[in-house]
């Protein structure tokens, strides 16, 4: 083969593992814009969402269309409480407050997955056929390939959700300015909520596509540095930002780890993080709320 | 804040004299204990007293950076590491004296907090929580990759110190004076103009400018204080251990001081020293309580690992939502203390 279809091969490869990434950033981006929390979680939120699609599935044996089911339900639930029990008493407070316990969340959802499922790696049902997609004379693993196509339709869902329903007014309507929303007869509190059960799918789901691939550990939500970075990218509260950022980062992540090596691949994230602060702090399509100083 | 000092200082001058004499038999107490400690303690009390001393010193620290500027660092313990490192390299191949080695790992870690912080603390908001955590996870990596010159995962051993020739004994009170050292210091810093621009552009950042303080390299050098206190801690901790290795600076670890600061209450030295007490005794406890309930042959490393992750984060969750204040405040309330201080928003 030559080298240029192998580039297009390795391109594909990396397009279709940043549809993960589109997901998670859209979880994210969908909380930092209705409620302002930056929200540290998001990781061990795709980490926690896999491990009860493992739970309701194989361990409690509600096959896996039923698992599926119940794991994105307990997913949003838990995401709700968190909003509920947790964040919503700090209302008003400082936001540095607010960020730091998003961080003590991660820390605890971490544990609590530790504990119960232990360190090793888990194998999930095959979800996802494992024939070789061909196009034209280039090859995609199967799994890939459908995982960026449920990626995709789940992505496209939202933004149709997000963009036409009533709700999903009144999350944007919520984003542009909160208090006249709340002039306007918006319960912001439900807002927050339904923002956050919507970004306990979105991540649960992500984090499903990502385990059907590798399984899953705990160490899943370290995946969250490069949410973090396609997420800076695409400029923190914008939609469209993320998609691009996300296959965007995809496809860097696996050229670099197929040219230079794997070493070279794990420092990407951080260099998208620095040139995007030194560079263009408001991402690419992001709102120019982020000040210099 | 300027409208809490000239009440401080409009206050009887009978209170003030108190509080100072309580504070100053508070340093007194503590320094009586922390010589008597080697003479009454266990050989375990006198382990407990060096770690203790040295997490003292990593709190205060990143209590410089969190309680006193408001900045959120969430990966102090890979500053620690680089402290660590650095010390470990230079005793190994350079045999340079443990005050050198200490001053050395606090340059390299000042130098490195600088190097992330630089892009960070251009920008308004959380943007320092994302470059600390590229910190954690892109210095482990380092810790863990450069083999040539960290060992990898094995790390680096060191020899045995000695210090004045009184051996354990002789190293805790180097520990211990290091950190009383460095807990005067910050405590003092406060009460100077580089430390109250921290608190000034911790309160109101645009108000802080127009008096005429550089918002950026305040920040910068309040960021890359908290990660000098963090490396002069981990080079003690590499002299204490006599081992360097990646797994000791872990995110884990970084949760821990967050919940250390959070614990013993923001923006007070007090708060740093109770909080890294506090948190430094839990794991023992645990381990206490785990092997009553569970028996001595439960799979203890398996288990506490996760308890602690848990325990951290909650801590920190429950201290920020029911007493901002952390330990010191709940002290206050319990001795019926109340103070102006009380009133004052939380920041």
């Amino acid at each position: 083969m030559d080298a240029l279809a192998l580039f297009l091969e390795f391109s594909l490869v990396g397009f279709a593992s940043g549809g993960i990434y589109v997901l998670a950033g859209l979880s994210f981006v969908i909380v930092f814009k209705s409620t302002t929390i930056f929200n540290f979680a998001t990781g061990e939120m795709m980490m926690l969402g896999t491990y009860l699609f493992f739970l309701f599935d194989l361990q409690m044996g509600f096959g896996w269309m039923g698992g599926l089911i119940a794991a994105l339900a307990a997913a949003a639930g838990v995401a709700m409480l968190t909003d509920r029990v947790i964040l919503r008493p700090l209302i008003g407070r400082p936001h540095i407050v607010l960020v730091m316990v998003t961080f003590g969340v991660a820390s605890i959802m971490r544990g609590v997955a530790g504990l119960i499922w232990g360190p090793n790696v888990r194998q999930l049902t095959e979800l996802l056929p494992r024939t070789p997609v061909f196009l034209g004379d280039i090859l995609v693993p199967g799994k890939l390939a459908w995982g960026f196509a449920t990626a995709g339709l789940i992505a496209l869902a939202f933004m149709l959700f997000y963009r036409y329903s009533r709700a999903g007014t009144a999350i944007r309507a919520t984003a542009t300015d909160q208090i006249t929303a709340e002039s306007l007869g918006i319960n912001i509190r439900m807002v927050f909520l339904l923002s956050w059960g919507l970004a306990g799918v979105l991540t649960a789901a992500s984090g499903i596509i990502l385990g059907s691939v590798n399984g899953v550990t705990p160490q899943l939500g370290l995946v969250a540095l490069n949410v973090l970075a396609v997420v800076m990218l695409g400029g923190m509260t914008s939609v469209f930002g993320v998609v691009v950022a996300g296959l965007f980062i995809g496809w860097l992540e696996t050229i670099v780890g197929a040219y230079l090596g794997a070493a070279w691949q794990s420092f990407i994230p951080y260099l998208i993080v620095l040139i995007v602060m030194f560079v263009k702090p408001t991402g690419l399509f992001g709102e120019q709320r982020v000040e210099r100083i | 804040m300027s409208e809490q000092t000239t009440k401080a200082e409009l206050a009887p001058k009978g209170s003030m004299v108190d509080s100072r004499a309580l504070e100053l038999a508070g340093w007194l107490a503590l320094v009586a204990f922390i010589i008597a400690l080697p003479f009454f303690g266990s050989v375990w009390a006198l382990y407990m007293g060096c770690l203790v001393a040295i997490n003292v010193i990593a709190t205060v620290g990143l209590n410089i950076t969190v309680g006193y500027a408001g900045l959120l660092s969430v990966g102090h313990s890979a500053f620690l590491g680089v402290g660590a490192y650095v010390s470990a390299l230079m005793w190994i191949h350079l045999g340079t004296p443990l005050a050198l080695n200490i001053v050395g790992g606090a340059v390299a870690a000042f130098l490195v907090g600088l190097l992330f912080g630089i892009p960070a603390l251009r920008i308004k908001g959380v943007y320092l929580a994302i470059a600390t955590l590229a910190a954690q996870y892109s210095l482990y990596f380092v810790f863990q990759q450069w083999t040539p010159v960290t060992g990898g995962d094995r790390g680096l051993s060191l020899p045995k110190i000695d210090v004045f020739g009184f051996g354990d004994i002789g190293f805790y009170f180097v520990v211990a004076f290091v950190a009383l050292l460095t807990t005067l210091a910050s405590r003092n810093l406060f009460r100077t103009r580089v430390g109250r621009a921290f608190i000034a552009v911790r309160e109101r950042d645009y108000a802080a400018e127009v008096l005429g303080i550089n918002m950026v390299s305040t920040k910068l050098l309040a960021f890359a204080l908290g990660a000098a206190y963090a490396g002069a801690a981990g080079a003690l901790l590499a002299a204490f251990l006599r081992i360097v290795n990646p797994d000791q600076f872990t995110l884990l670890v970084s949760v821990f001081f967050l919940a250390a600061v959070v614990v013993g209450g923001r923006g007070t030295t007090l708060g740093s020293i109770l909080g890294a007490v506090f948190m430094t005794m839990m794991p023992e406890f645990i381990r206490f309580v785990l092997e009553h309930l569970a028996g001595a042959e439960a799979d203890m490393a398996g288990l506490l690992s996760p308890l602690r992750e848990i325990i951290f984060g909650a801590l920190i969750v429950g201290f920020l939502i029911f007493e901002p204040r952390g330990l010191v405040g709940l002290l206050k309330r319990a001795f019926g203390h109340v103070e102006e201080v009380e009133a004052r928003a939380e920041h």
